[in-house]
């Protein structure tokens, strides 16, 4: 036992080592990463540990580990699970041998991504056990003993975590990493393993006849509780439990939900011995549709009766309003605070030298009247430069842009999509594109490595999740693979080079292929690549700003005159956009 | 121990406030204390805007709530002034003197903002304002001002000197022990005092 203050995901990932875990798995993603990034870099990293290409692909590799007897973990953001949730459906079915933990990290807020949808529906839909932890200690808590439920129900359990578990510190009580791992073993049984239809019926009606004792096995976990303190209850669940427990006033009773599917008749008796009920949980109404269910004549406020968003994230402050909202509490407990005060924004950017912002310039010249479909990366920022018109989901750049080639909108079509995304799900729809004869460009923004999540590795970086050689694919074999007569690679850094590249593309019809190949700037600097930094001959700069224009965060504009800071990378192309030629190479003297 | 003491490290992505998070968590679990913190992580810090909450003394959620924090730490001048309203009536606001100005204040041709207005603006805020580059660069590295800042805080803070310096050597890179000791001292004699 040893008292350490960690970072939820740090925390969880001790866990899966008191285990032990014997198989992790997982695709990068805001706010589930450093789970698998505490593991892979341990000096010793146990079992078996791999980066996948995306989260269907290592869902199907942790289910055939766990098929195979050992405990395996499988970690992705919310929305990978909607990439992983064809295995998800159909592993609930088949179930599981050794204990399978999916761990699907939600993000209330949108504080890194696309969407703010809510995995417990998930795990209502597949009808298997999830597990959402109201503080980081819980979270490792949980973590430590999702194998053993999953094992004891024979389902995969989904864990889930939000932003504010994940990214959040605490000081945290550590159980003893183990090191007794599993070794595998399948025992072939084509009724559980091989889902035809004559199969397949009777696993559905085995996982519903499952439920109930599910439900008891979660009350007797203790993972749902409740304390009776008078007439009216607040239920409350995940994260959102920490904030009502800041605020709730003496006299009222609190039940807190850990752990779904919630057991009716447990849930029942707590509602009927209230006058009034309050759920408080973020994003989905799951808590409370169940609790509206089982209400009977006890009013029930929450989402439904507007005391509490369906979107967003909480706090305590937020808390502190629905329960004054709904009656439960008098007065406010936190100082009216005063409006922030008007200060120019610092929104993230990409950073000095980066590749994308070069190359998304060179497309703006090239490709000045066109439609830019884009996809999820540092590039997503590319919005501040105007070449970036759609986002939705991970390899949607390819494949949306192709349904708008095919729209007969007479405007180019021009798309951008990371190495990692390229690889994640941005192959199918290239083979689509070129399959089906449209007219596009795809620019694959290749900066060797999955930056925007932390600089994981992925297959063109040539070294797997744990530091193994891997020899790095040929993304110009795969795009000529999928049948793309024009496949070329040039750096965004040589930005002349590479305009000439984009105007050679911009001449040809059909699918064309720009591989925009440079290093990240971050991976080059912890890789002691140096560059001279460039200086602004004050003399000859007329202050026409075409730098200022270009954004990057090194240049900033001094009494009319451009100057270069210190954050610069010297990647050099500010010296080629200056229509004066007042940028050059620092020479020490 | 039932002291609650709120405290809020603003500055931008890439200045050290996560390890400015794990220096005062770090003292938390040597004196015994329970804490929790928040931070910004992904693409959210790309030399934007980063918070971190550390609540000392908390059994709670991770969030500071706006109105409530019982100190401000702040690694840019700007960012201090953005996060002020977070600070409870009276709570001193310990800012670096220097500033980045953000990009957007060039795309958009907005006035660019300057250490003496901001100062000027933040009257009436309990103000600390320390050279942490100056200081930083004197104890042997400008990479050491969030520490330095740390070090100017410390009087402020409910939580003790040998505790604090304790956790800065277990907190930082081991190559830079000495360096790092030095910074949050040098900070320390800066700081205002209470």
């Amino acid at each position: 036992m040893e008292r350490r203050y960690l970072l939820g995901n740090e925390a969880i990932a001790h866990a899966a080592r008191e285990v032990p875990v014997d198989f992790v798995c997982g695709y990068p993603g805001t706010p589930s990463s450093e789970v698998v990034d505490t593991l892979r870099v341990h000096p010793d990293p146990g079992g078996y540990i791999e980066w996948s290409v995306n989260e269907k692909v290592a869902l199907e590799n942790a289910i055939g580990a766990s098929w195979c007897g050992l405990r395996a973990l499988c970690t992705m953001k919310h929305v990978g699970l909607n990439v992983a949730a064809d295995p998800l459906m159909t592993s609930a079915y088949t179930g599981v041998r050794g204990g399978l933990v999916i761990m699907s990290a939600d993000d209330p807020f949108a504080h890194s991504s696309q969407n703010e949808q809510d995995s417990r529906v998930y795990a209502q839909f597949a009808r298997v056990p999830c597990l959402d932890p109201s503080s980081v200690q819980e979270a490792h808590d949980m973590m430590r003993d999702a194998f053993a439920l999953s094992e004891d129900t024979a389902l995969p359990v989904i864990f889930r975590p939000t932003t504010r578990v994940c990214h959040s510190k605490s000081d945290v009580v550590l159980g003893e990493m183990k090191t007794e791992h599993r070794a595998g073993a399948f025992e072939k049984d084509a009724r559980q393993f091989v889902v035809i239809p004559a199969h397949t019926r009777l696993l559905h009606k085995a996982l519903n006849e499952k439920q109930p004792g599910i439900r008891r096995l979660l009350i007797e976990k203790g993972y749902n509780h409740f304390e009776i303190k008078g007439k009216k209850a607040v239920i409350t669940g995940g994260i959102a439990a920490s904030y009502v427990r800041e605020v709730l006033p003496e006299g009222i009773s609190l039940m807190v939900i850990g752990a779904y599917p919630i057991d009716d008749e447990w849930l029942s008796s707590f509602i009927s011995r209230h006058k009034e009920v309050l759920v408080i949980e973020e994003l989905a109404p799951v808590i409370e549709v169940q609790v509206r269910e089982l209400s009977g004549t006890v009013p029930v406020y929450g989402k439904k009766t507007g005391h509490v968003p369906f979107e967003g994230e909480f706090s305590p402050l937020a808390v502190e309003k629905f329960l004054i909202s709904a009656g439960f509490l008098e007065k406010n407990i936190f100082p009216e605070p005063r409006q922030p005060d008007e200060v120019p924004m610092r929104p993230p950017i990409l950073c000095a030298g980066c590749m994308h912002r070069s190359a998304m310039y060179a497309i703006r010249r090239i490709f000045p009247d066109s439609v830019y479909p884009s996809d999820i990366g540092c590039y997503t920022l590319g919005l501040q430069m105007g070449t970036v018109d759609t986002t939705i989901c991970m390899g949607a750049s390819i494949t949306i842009g192709s349904g708008m080639a095919h729209s007969n909108t007479g405007k180019p079509v021009v798309c951008t999509i990371g190495d990692s995304t390229f690889l994640h799900s941005g192959i199918t729809g290239l083979l689509n594109a070129v399959y089906n004869g449209a007219d596009m460009v795809v620019i694959i923004l290749d900066n060797r490595v999955t930056a925007m999540t932390g600089h994981q590795p992925n297959p063109v970086t040539g070294l797997t999740a744990t530091g193994i050689g891997s020899p790095p694919v040929s993304l110009e074999a795969i795009c000529r693979s999928c049948g793309a007569a024009f496949v070329e690679t040039a750096s965004p850094h040589a930005i002349t080079q590479f305009l000439e590249v984009l105007k050679a593309a911009r001449d040809k019809t059909g699918v064309r292929v720009i591989i925009a190949r440079q290093p990240c700037v971050i991976s080059d600097r912890r890789a002691g690549v140096k560059r001279k930094p460039y200086i602004v001959d004050t003399e000859a700069c007329t202050g026409c700003a075409a730098c200022i224009r270009f954004g990057c965060p090194a240049i900033v504009f001094e009494e009319e005159k451009a100057r270069i800071t210190d954050l610069c990378s010297g990647c050099g192309v500010c010296a080629e956009i200056c229509p004066s030629g007042a940028i050059r190479k620092e020479v020490r003297k | 121990m039932n002291c609650r003491f709120d405290v809020l490290v603003v500055g931008i992505g890439g200045q050290g406030t996560v390890l400015a998070s794990n220096i005062l968590g770090e003292a938390c679990v040597i004196e015994g204390i329970p804490v929790r913190g928040a931070e910004t992580h992904g693409m959210a810090q790309r030399g934007g805007s980063v918070e971190s909450h550390i609540r000392i003394g908390s059994t709670f959620g991770p969030l500071i709530s706006p109105g409530s924090a019982d100190l401000l730490i702040a690694f840019d001048l700007l960012e201090g002034f953005r996060a002020r309203h977070f600070l409870r009536d009276g709570a001193p606001l310990v800012t670096s003197r220097s500033l980045v100005v953000p990009t957007s204040v060039y795309a958009r041709s907005l006035p660019v903002p300057e250490e003496s207005g901001i100062i000027s603006a933040l009257m009436g805020t309990r103000l600390c304002v320390v050279d942490a580059a100056g200081i930083a660069s004197r104890a042997g590295s400008p990479l050491a001002q969030n520490v330095v800042m740390l070090g100017a805080a410390s009087v402020y803070l409910p939580l003790s000197y040998e505790a604090l310096l304790e956790a800065v050597r277990r907190t930082v890179p081991e190559k830079t022990r000495s360096l790092n000791e030095k910074a949050f001292e040098m900070g320390r004699d800066a700081g205002c005092n209470p």
